[in-house]
C-alpha cells in the first residue's frame, strides 16, 4: 500500500466515523434530522454552507476551466459573491416565514406561500430531478480523484462504492448534523491542500505567481481575458451566466434549506457577510490550472489537470492528502444532496401528494428508505454513465434557478398568484430544456438558462395580473 | 421604505455593479497589478470588498431595528 492510498482511505474512514458520532447525542426526529433542530449558530452554519459550496466541481472544474477555457473560469468567483449578496437580503425573509410556520423544505415554502399543495409537489419534483445529476457528478468526481491520487491502486468504481456506503450510513444515523461535522474535517484539509498547492505549484515551476502570469501573457494573452480559449464565452455570456447562477444558487433545494437550519436571521446575515472571503482561495485553484496550461499542454480532459500536475510535482504522501481532501470534498455535498432529495421525496411528494395524514414518524421512516433509493439511483448513474450527465447538470442549474421569480415575487409582491407562478415555472423549464437540448446554448451570446429565466419572470407577472388574486396568507 | 433598508440596498448593489455591468470595461490584461492580469485583479478586489459593503448594510439595518425598539 502506497502512502497516498493509506492516507486517502484513512481520511475517508475517520470522516465517516465523525459523521456517525455527530448524531449520537441528540434524539433523531424529523426536525433534528433535516434542519439540525433549527439551532445552528454562526460557526457551524458557516462550515456547513462552505461545505456545500466547495464541491468536487470547484476542485476539478475550476482548474479544469482555467486550463481548457481560461478567463471564463473567473465567473465562479463572481457568481458566488452575487449569490451571498442576494442571500443577505432574501434569506432572512425566508427564515422568518419558515420559523413562524415550521417549514423544513423549499416545496414547503411554495406550498405555504401560495396555498397550493400541487405547486409544492411540482417544486419538489423539479428539485429532485435537478439534484440527481449533481449528486451523480459528485460521486463520479470522487471516483476520478481517488483513482488518480492512488495511482490506479483503487479503481474509480471501488472508491465510489466505498464512499457511497459510508456516506449513506452517516446520513442515516446523523442527518444534517453529520454533514456539518464532516464539513469541519473537509474544510481544514481542503484549505491546507489548496493553499500549499496553489502557492507552491507556480513557484516550483516558474518561481512565483507573477512570473507564471508573465509567461502566460507572453505565450497566450487571449487566454486571460474573456472569452479566453472558448469563443462562445464572451463577456455577454459571462454577465448573463453570473446573473443566472447567482440568482439560482440559493434556489438549490439543499441551499434554500440551510436558511431553515439557522438559529436567527442575524446568523444568516453574518454568514452572508463572511462567505465572499471564503471564495478567495478559489483563485489558487485557477493558478494551478494556468500553470498546467503552460507545463502540461494537450491533456484530453482538462478536469484532470489539477491532480495530474500535483502528482507530477509532489511526493506520494502529499498527493494522498490532496486526494483525501478531494474525496471528502465530494462526500459532504453528496451527503447533503442525498438528505435533501430524500426529505423532498418523503415529505413533499409522498406525504403532500399521497398521504396527507401521515405522522412525522412515518415521514421520517420513509425519508430513511428514500436515502437508499436516491443514493442507489445516483450510484447506478455514476457507474453506468460516468460523464454523460454534464448536460443534465447544466439543465439542473437552469432548472432550479427557475424558482427565483416565484420566491422573490412571493416574498415581496402581493399581487402574484399561484397560477402565475406555476405558468412561469413551466414556461421557464420548457424554454431551458428546448434551448439546451436543442443545442441553442448560448442563445445569441447569452446563457440559455438566463433567457428562460427572463421569459419565466415575464409570464409569472403577466399571468398573475390576468388571473384572479388567490387568497394568500399575510406575510408581514 | 425604511431609511436603513434603502442605505443597505445601496451598499449591497455597489459590488454587484462592479462585478457585472462593469465587466466589459475592465476586460483587459494590462495594467498587471500584483502580478495579476487586470481583469482578475479587479474581480478579486471586489470579491474582497463585498464583505465591507455588506457589513455597512448590516449596520444600517440594525440601526433601523434599534430605532424601532426605542419607539416602543
Amino acid at each position: 500500500m502506497t502512502p497516498a492510498l493509506a492516507i486517502i482511505l484513512g481520511v475517508i474512514l475517520v470522516s465517516a466515523g465523525v459523521g456517525f458520532i455527530a448524531g449520537r447525542r441528540v434524539p433523531m426526529n424529523l426536525e433534528n434530522w433535516t434542519v439540525g433542530g433549527r439551532k445552528f449558530g454562526i460557526v457551524i452554519m458557516w462550515l456547513l454552507m462552505a461545505g456545500e459550496v466547495y464541491t468536487t466541481f470547484t476542485f476539478l472544474g475550476a482548474s479544469g476551466w482555467a486550463y481548457a477555457k481560461g478567463a471564463p473560469t473567473f465567473y465562479i468567483l463572481i457568481y458566488g459573491t452575487l449569490a451571498y449578496t442576494l442571500s443577505f437580503f432574501i434569506l432572512p425573509e425566508i427564515w422568518k416565514i419558515g420559523k413562524r410556520r415550521g417549514l423544513h423544505t423549499q416545496p414547503d415554502f411554495f406550498a405555504h406561500v401560495f396555498e397550493s399543495r400541487a405547486l409544492g409537489v411540482l417544486v419538489a419534483i423539479i428539485g429532485i430531478l435537478s439534484i440527481l445529476p449533481y449528486l451523480q457528478l459528485q460521486l463520479a468526481g470522487l471516483g476520478m480523484i481517488v483513482e488518480i491520487a492512488s495511482d490506479g491502486a483503487v479503481s474509480s468504481t471501488t472508491a465510489i462504492l466505498l464512499a457511497f456506503l459510508l456516506t449513506s450510513a452517516f446520513v442515516l444515523t446523523s442527518g444534517l448534523r453529520g454533514s456539518a461535522w464532516v464539513a469541519v474535517i473537509k474544510d481544514i484539509l481542503m484549505l491546507a491542500a489548496v493553499g500549499i498547492v496553489g502557492f507552491g505549484i507556480p513557484r516550483i515551476h516558474f518561481g512565483g505567481i507573477g512570473r507564471m502570469f508573465q509567461a502566460l501573457i507572453e505565450k497566450a494573452p487571449g487566454h486571460l481575458v474573456f472569452p479566453g480559449s472558448a469563443p462562445s464565452m464572451g463577456v455577454g455570456w459571462v454577465m448573463s451566466t453570473v446573473l443566472l447562477t447567482g440568482m439560482g444558487f440559493y434556489m438549490w433545494p439543499q441551499l434554500f434549506g440551510t436558511a431553515f437550519s439557522a438559529k436567527s436571521e442575524q446568523v444568516i446575515r453574518r454568514n452572508a457577510i463572511i462567505m465572499p472571503l471564503y471564495q478567495i482561495p478559489i483563485v489558487l485553484i485557477f493558478f494551478v490550472g494556468f500553470t498546467a496550461f503552460l507545463v502540461l499542454p494537450g491533456l484530453a480532459n482538462g478536469d484532470l489537470s489539477f491532480l495530474t500536475l500535483v502528482r507530477k510535482t509532489y511526493p506520494s504522501w502529499f498527493v494522498g492528502i490532496v486526494g483525501a481532501a478531494g474525496a471528502v470534498t465530494a462526500m459532504v455535498p453528496a451527503s447533503v444532496l442525498v438528505l435533501s432529495a430524500a426529505t423532498l421525496l418523503a415529505k413533499n411528494v409522498y406525504r403532500a401528494g399521497f398521504r396527507p395524514k401521515a405522522e412525522d414518524a412515518e415521514v421520517m421512516r420513509v425519508s430513511r428508505v428514500m436515502v437508499l433509493v436516491v443514493s442507489t439511483t445516483a450510484l447506478i448513474f455514476a457507474l453506468a454513465f460516468p460523464s454523460a450527465l454534464v448536460n443534465l447538470l447544466l439543465i439542473g442549474y437552469d432548472g432550479v434557478s427557475q424558482f427565483f421569480p416565484g420566491v422573490i415575487l412571493g416574498l415581496f409582491w402581493k399581487r402574484v398568484t399561484r397560477t402565475g407562478v406555476t405558468a412561469g415555472l413551466l414556461v421557464g423549464i420548457a424554454t431551458a430544456a428546448f434551448l439546451v437540448f436543442g443545442k441553442h446554448d448560448p442563445f445569441f451570446g447569452l446563457n440559455a438558462g438566463f433567457v428562460a429565466l427572463g421569459l419565466n419572470a415575464l409570464v409569472t407577472v403577466v399571468v398573475s395580473l390576468l388571473s384572479r388574486p388567490s387568497p394568500r396568507k399575510a406575510l408581514a | 421604505m425604511r431609511k436603513g433598508l434603502k442605505t443597505a440596498l445601496v451598499c449591497g448593489s455597489i459590488p454587484v455593479l462592479a462585478l457585472v455591468p462593469a465587466l466589459p470595461f475592465v476586460n483587459r490584461i494590462r495594467p498587471v497589478i500584483l502580478g495579476l492580469p487586470f481583469i482578475l485583479f479587479w474581480i478579486l478586489l471586489w470579491v474582497a470588498l463585498t464583505p465591507v459593503f455588506l457589513l455597512l448594510a448590516d449596520r444600517a439595518l440594525r440601526k433601523d431595528d434599534a430605532g424601532k425598539d426605542e419607539g416602543r
